[in-house]
């Protein structure tokens, strides 16, 4: 098939300018057919290049057969988040065929390989047929392989059709296969071939071009579930306890893949932690609860369903305080939901998570070097508060890739909280005349002392349970000693909000009006905030990263007449949770929600509130 | 001049009393089947000389998950959640590998709300004794049937129970348990004798102990009646748990009407034989003598089954000699220079 020339270039002979390092690539494929490798080389190389980039994987809760997309945006000017329109699309796949196109820009590119039978009515895109079979069949690749082979096709071609570095292509694809010859060879044949048929057969006649920039310096690109894991290993985890959820799995996995490496001790060749993968959520937490109260660095990690499975041994850790961390890698719910998909939707549900009145820790990680500082920091806070620490990321944080600086290594030691062991506990003893309890609130600070099972003094024992107790541990239905125990536990945490993460809060001259947002929409408001500034409209905004609310959060509400809160959920959760803290300042909160289960884009953001501004 | 003796307490090789060993006054029902398995457990670990802050007790919820307080005042204990003491206690015992774990629960707690984790504490062999205080009947709500209670059983407001009960043992054995035994807490001494050696099992460790509820199940024709139990019991063997330090003496047992199962710590069990052979460390053996006994209405007591070589879940994790909890900061954060190699990994 030849190549056909969309309109504008028939018409005037021109391509128009060139569109160098700015514009967005989707690659279609059927689920299963081994395109993640092929796209993740293609991502990478762009990095390597020196060009900001973010893969967003729009996957389906399928393992074979089901449509899958993988759309690569390169922005110069470092905006990350996901456009709505592709300018050039990869398909693989015919039966989405129709749907690709009504996201093509006019002017865009289709690459497709040559046997499709290509049934579209648009006039103005540029087609480049690749000839996949022909190609895989000269490389030679076994029967079983040659699926993906077909992927490294489309890899050499839009390489060579784009002008990313071949050589860059060569070294992403090495450390990919971790230098397996074999593998690294019979993919790179491929590509080369492919990348050789596009020099000599087809001719450039879009205006889309990738150009080198300054190097990344500094900069990493990885999943937020990997940032994540890593966080909570030199955190200290001693033990995570987990069961498999999309889209939390890679979480622990990653936990099981960096510990040999990272916390054998050198000394024994013993491990220092350990994963249970546990026979459902509510053993998952179980067994964290109990290595937490033990004095083990404890978590867990999940999505919506297993929270909702964790709530009574949540209220549990709460009440008998006992420090354990929980990742909740949001998806859409409610229900089983879209379990493929992004949102933000279990903030509510986390906060007030469990009967009775509880409050909980919860940190937002926003990126994902925050996903690794939350990561150690989580641990800090739990065991200092002796309370759950929550943590919420999404799909979209956790599973695609992110560009990232470097992270940092942990600027403080570790905090392992009050604990006591026989020697503290006998100084202890002595200074109250042995009247210490494991609930007394001695320092005043509303966090008392605790010891933990394996202390082999006796008076270190006690028991610890769900019921009323007193400041000595005993059963107790003493309506003071209630009351006392659980203003105690709110005073604990409200006393000690400076351990929290602050709110990161960014001006602009003139703002007439805020954002705020939490997580993974950061990309997205903070490009909006530019398109909205470009249109006449500067805004200041508030990223908020932890909840109960610090001071901060309050005192930058009371600034505006008018605060935007975006959101990925249906009923404006934050909103909510601030409209309750902050009611003075509820009438002055608008609710931008986002809810198809896709990434937010900057565009949708500025429409939305140009709307709500009456413009 | 007479003088007069100081009175002494009697200690253990411990070097404790058994008040070291007591708990809180019980708030069960008095006559409750659970106080009488509470004593026996003191007993029990008194005579084994296990020091209390060596050991560690887990339970559920309902009257057999209050009986932790009522023994070992010196042990930590945790009163978890219904149903879910084993993902506690198997979270709580990897941070001290060297603790022995006590779960109490009851049929209720196990058979019908807890059972998945249950099973699953089962195949992964955490060493614990689990005693299933089993009443067939929820005191804590005031009577309502459990999962253990038998066919046609008739309370006072629930009517006639009509569902096939959960036999605990045969759920524990198709679950791998690497000890099963049941017993009766009208049968104080049998309770001991058992406890002893499950204590001293390297494993997960079941007793299910038929323990009547004399409150709202104590009918004299029911199975976890006092009366159906002392009627109907048939002990499969008499048991005596014999330490590792001590020599077995050939008059007490008659060669060739015992048989003996050599534990890991070397502690032995001696069964006697009563009216039948029975070989405990045969799997399809303990089911078949279960059946027989659900079929010929037995309350069959003993050491139903022993595998004392099992792996137990601490043999499948590389652990370090030093409790994971007593592990130094340094032990748990990697180095600086192993964050720059990953970060250095990360720009591909």
């Amino acid at each position: 098939m030849s190549q056909l020339l969309p309109a504008s270039v028939r018409d005037n002979g021109t391509v128009g300018d060139r569109i160098v390092n700015d514009f967005c690539i989707t690659f279609s494929t059927v689920n299963g057919s081994g395109s993640a490798t092929a796209n993740t080389i293609l991502l990478k190389s762009l990095f390597r290049m020196g060009i900001p980039v973010n893969g967003k994987n729009i996957f389906p809760s399928n393992i074979q057969g089901l449509p899958t997309w993988y759309s690569i945006r390169l922005s110069k000017k470092g905006y990350l988040a996901r456009v709505e329109m592709d300018h050039l699309v990869v398909a693989m796949n015919p039966a989405t065929l129709a749907t690709e196109m009504k996201f093509l820009v006019p002017g865009g590119v289709l690459f497709y390989p040559d046997d499709f039978k290509l049934d579209i009515e648009r006039d103005d895109v540029v087609l480049y047929p690749m000839p996949v079979k022909r190609l895989v069949k000269e490389a030679d690749a076994p029967q079983n392989l040659r699926d993906y082979m077909a992927n490294m096709v489309y890899v050499g071609v839009v390489a060579q059709m784009l002008g990313i570095d071949l050589d860059v292509v060569y070294q992403v694809l090495d450390a990919h296969f971790k230098g397996k010859k074999k593998a690294v060879d019979s993919n790179w044949q491929v590509i080369l071939a492919a990348a050789n048929w596009a020099k000599e057969n087809l001719v450039k006649c879009d205006p889309y071009y990738v150009e080198p920039m300054p190097p990344l310096e500094g900069y990493i690109i990885t999943e937020g579930n990997v940032a994540s894991a890593l966080g909570a290993i030199y955190g200290g985890v001693q033990l995570t306890a987990w069961y498999p959820i999309t889209p939390a799995s890679s979480l622990a996995e990653s936990v099981m893949e960096y510990l040999p490496s990272l916390r054998t001790d050198p000394d024994t060749g013993k491990a220092t932690s350990v994963v249970i993968q546990a026979e459902d959520e509510i053993a998952a937490i179980g067994m964290a609860v109990g290595a937490g109260w033990a004095g083990l660095r404890a978590m867990t990690s999940t999505s919506g369903p297993g929270i909702s499975l964790m709530a009574e041994y949540l209220g549990l850790a709460y009440f008998a305080e006992v420090p354990v961390v929980v990742w909740d890698v949001q998806r859409v719910g409610p229900s089983t939901g879209l379990p493929t998909r992004t949102a933000q939707g279990d903030l509510t549900f986390v906060n007030f998570i469990s009967h009775g009145d509880t409050e909980y820790v919860i940190l937002l990680p926003g990126n994902v070097k925050e996903c690794f500082e939350f990561g150690w920091k989580s641990f800090d806070i739990a065991e200092r508060l002796q309370t759950p620490v929550l943590i919420l990321t999404d799909l979209d944080l956790g599973m695609n890739y992110h560009i990232s600086p470097r992270f940092d290594y942990p600027d403080q030691p570790m905090d392992r909280g009050k604990v006591l062991w026989e020697e503290d506990l006998q100084k202890i003893l002595e200074k109250l005349d042995g009247k210490w309890g494991r609930y007394l609130d001695v320092d005043g600070d509303g966090i008392p002392y605790r010891t933990v099972p394996g202390n082999r003094h006796p008076a270190s024992a006690y028991f610890a349970r769900g019921t009323g107790h007193d400041e000595m541990t005993r059963y107790s239905e003493d309506p003071d000693v209630w009351e006392r125990g659980l203003n105690r536990l709110r005073k604990k945490i409200h006393n000690n909000l400076h351990l929290l993460p602050e709110p990161v809060i960014e001006r602009l001259e003139g703002a007439k009006f805020a954002i705020v947002g939490f997580g993974s929409t950061d990309p997205a408001i903070q490009e909006a905030r530019d398109l909205l500034a470009e249109a006449g409209f500067p805004t200041d905004y508030m990223r908020i990263r932890s909840l109960p609310f610090r001071d901060e959060v309050c005192g930058f509400l009371h600034e505006y007449d008018r605060t935007y809160v975006v959101e990925l959920n249906r009923d404006g959760q934050l909103k909510q949770l601030l409209t309750m803290n902050f009611s003075e300042c509820g009438s002055r909160l608008r609710q931008v929600s986002h809810i198809d289960g896709m990434p937010i884009t900057a565009n949708w953001i500025k429409e939305r509130i140009l709307l709500m501004e009456g413009k | 001049m007479t003088t007069q003796a100081t009175p002494r307490t009697q200690v253990n090789l411990a070097g404790l009393s058994r008040a070291d060993y007591k708990g809180h006054n019980s708030t069960l029902c008095a006559g409750c089947g659970h106080n009488s398995i509470s004593n026996q457990i003191i007993a029990a670990l008194y005579e084994l000389n296990v020091v209390p802050e060596n050991v560690v007790k887990f339970s559920g919820i309902g009257c057999s998950s209050k009986s932790p307080t009522y023994f070992l005042n010196r042990s930590f204990g945790f009163n978890g959640l219904h149903g879910r003491m084993p993902s506690l206690a198997l979270g709580a015992l990897f941070a001290d590998h060297t603790l022995k774990g006590i779960g109490i629960s009851g049929d209720g707690d196990t058979a019908s709300i807890g059972m998945g984790q249950f099973k699953h504490v089962m195949r992964r062999n955490l060493p614990m004794v689990y005693v299933v205080e089993n009443n067939g009947v929820y005191g804590l709500t005031k009577g309502q049937f459990s999962a253990t209670a038998e066919v046609g059983l008739e309370l006072k407001r629930q009517g006639v129970n009509k569902y096939f009960p959960v036999d605990i043992c045969m759920e524990a054995l198709v679950s791998r348990a690497s000890f099963v035994a049941r017993s009766f807490a009208g049968d104080p001494k049998q309770v001991k004798e058992i406890f002893k050696a499950a204590f001293s099992h390297r494993g997960i460790a079941v007793i299910d102990i038929i323990s009547p509820c004399v409150t709202f199940h104590n009918k004299e024709d029911s199975f976890h009646s006092y009366t159906w139990g002392k009627e109907h019991e048939i002990a499969l063997h008499d048991i005596t748990y014999v330490p590792a330090r001590e020599e077995i003496t050939v008059e007490d047992f008659e060669e060739g009407s015992t048989r003996e199962v050599t534990l890991h710590d070397g502690a032995t069990i001696v069964l006697k034989k009563l009216e039948r052979d029975y070989d405990p460390t045969n799997i399809f053996e303990a089911l078949r003598v279960l059946y027989e006994a659900e079929q010929n209405n037995w309350l069959l007591t003993g050491i139903l089954y022993v595998n004392p070589d099992a792996s137990t879940i601490f043999d499948m994790y590389n652990l370090p000699d030093t409790p994971l909890n007593r592990l130094p900061t340094e032990k748990l954060r990697p180095s600086r220079e192993s964050l720059d190699q990953i970060m250095e990994q990360m720009k591909f």
